[in-house]
């Protein structure tokens, strides 16, 4: 079956789009993240969307629910290198994607998942003595 | 008859049926071609695109498949390209209420009819209940 790679590197996933996807696609892909992140217990997903031509509102639902599963599986998502002329359409689309951690390029979505990644113990730890 | 022609004349027409989601894909891809050939922009083409990709969409879950008819336009000295999404599907009884965003009957964010009327120029949407559903659209250059 036709599917998008989703690549474990360390604590996190990695998943470049690079295909036109059609709906059924994209929603396989959000089943195989969340069996990932559960199966590796990653804690941050890195994805990148510099080969998509356009985001319409089924896709940006897609990053946005991936985004949200995440965080329910304790993982942080970032979605890097998105086009201008995708960003431009989709807000005039009425989608800002809240909720979904950007960045311009992979490696500063890296940066940002790794920091993200190494504090979140710390959050943790600061939490439970006080509950 | 030589009068409407002058007003705006179609150089090229294509039908591209919408049966499955590969065929969305597809209505995609020809779009983009064809803005390319007319000389879009590249905000211009995406916005198009996008667009297409939408109403494609709602022919195809909403109204159970349907067609796109393509057209390039000229009209005087400017040039554009329609899109016709026809469905045979079950309708919209309220279509005011269907362009507002945010309004959805199926699994959506409720943002495509609503939202492709802003990324074009020219939008108009004819739909009859138990009928189905015509939305036309026009992006000039």
């Amino acid at each position: 079956m036709e599917r998008i790679p989703v690549l474990r590197m360390g604590p996190l996933l990695l998943i470049t789009i690079q295909v036109d996807m059609h709906d059924r696609l994209a929603l396989q892909l959000q089943d195989d993240v969340a069996q990932r992140i559960s199966d590796f217990g990653s804690t941050g997903v890195l994805i990148d969307i510099s080969s998509l031509e356009i985001v319409d509102s089924f896709i940006g639902r897609m990053l946005a629910n991936i985004a949200a599963m995440s965080r329910v599986l304790g993982a942080e998502t970032v979605v890097v290198g998105m086009q201008p002329a995708v960003a431009i359409t989709l807000v005039e689309l009425g989608m800002s994607l809240p909720g979904v951690r950007t960045a311009l390029s992979v490696e500063a979505g890296m940066e940002s998942l790794m920091s993200a990644v190494s504090n979140a113990p710390d959050e943790a730890g600061d939490e439970r003595p006080q509950a | 008859m030589p009068l409407m022609r002058l007003a705006m004349n179609v150089l090229k027409r294509e039908v591209q049926p919408l049966k499955n989601s590969n065929d969305v894909v597809l209505a995609r891809q020809k779009v983009r071609q064809w803005a390319i050939e007319l000389r879009f922009s590249l905000v211009d083409q995406t916005k198009l695109v996008t667009a297409a990709s939408e109403l494609a969409r709602n022919a195809l879950d909403h109204g159970k498949g349907g067609e796109m008819v393509m057209e390039s336009l000229v009209n005087g000295s400017k040039s554009g390209l329609r899109l016709v999404f026809e469905d045979k599907g079950p309708g919209i009884a309220d279509v005011d209420q269907a362009l507002k965003d945010g309004f959805t009957t199926g699994n959506g964010m409720g943002l495509g009819l609503g939202g492709s009327k802003r990324l074009v120029s020219e939008f108009s949407i004819e739909s009859v209940v138990g009928k189905g559903t015509k939305v036309s659209v026009i992006r000039w250059k």
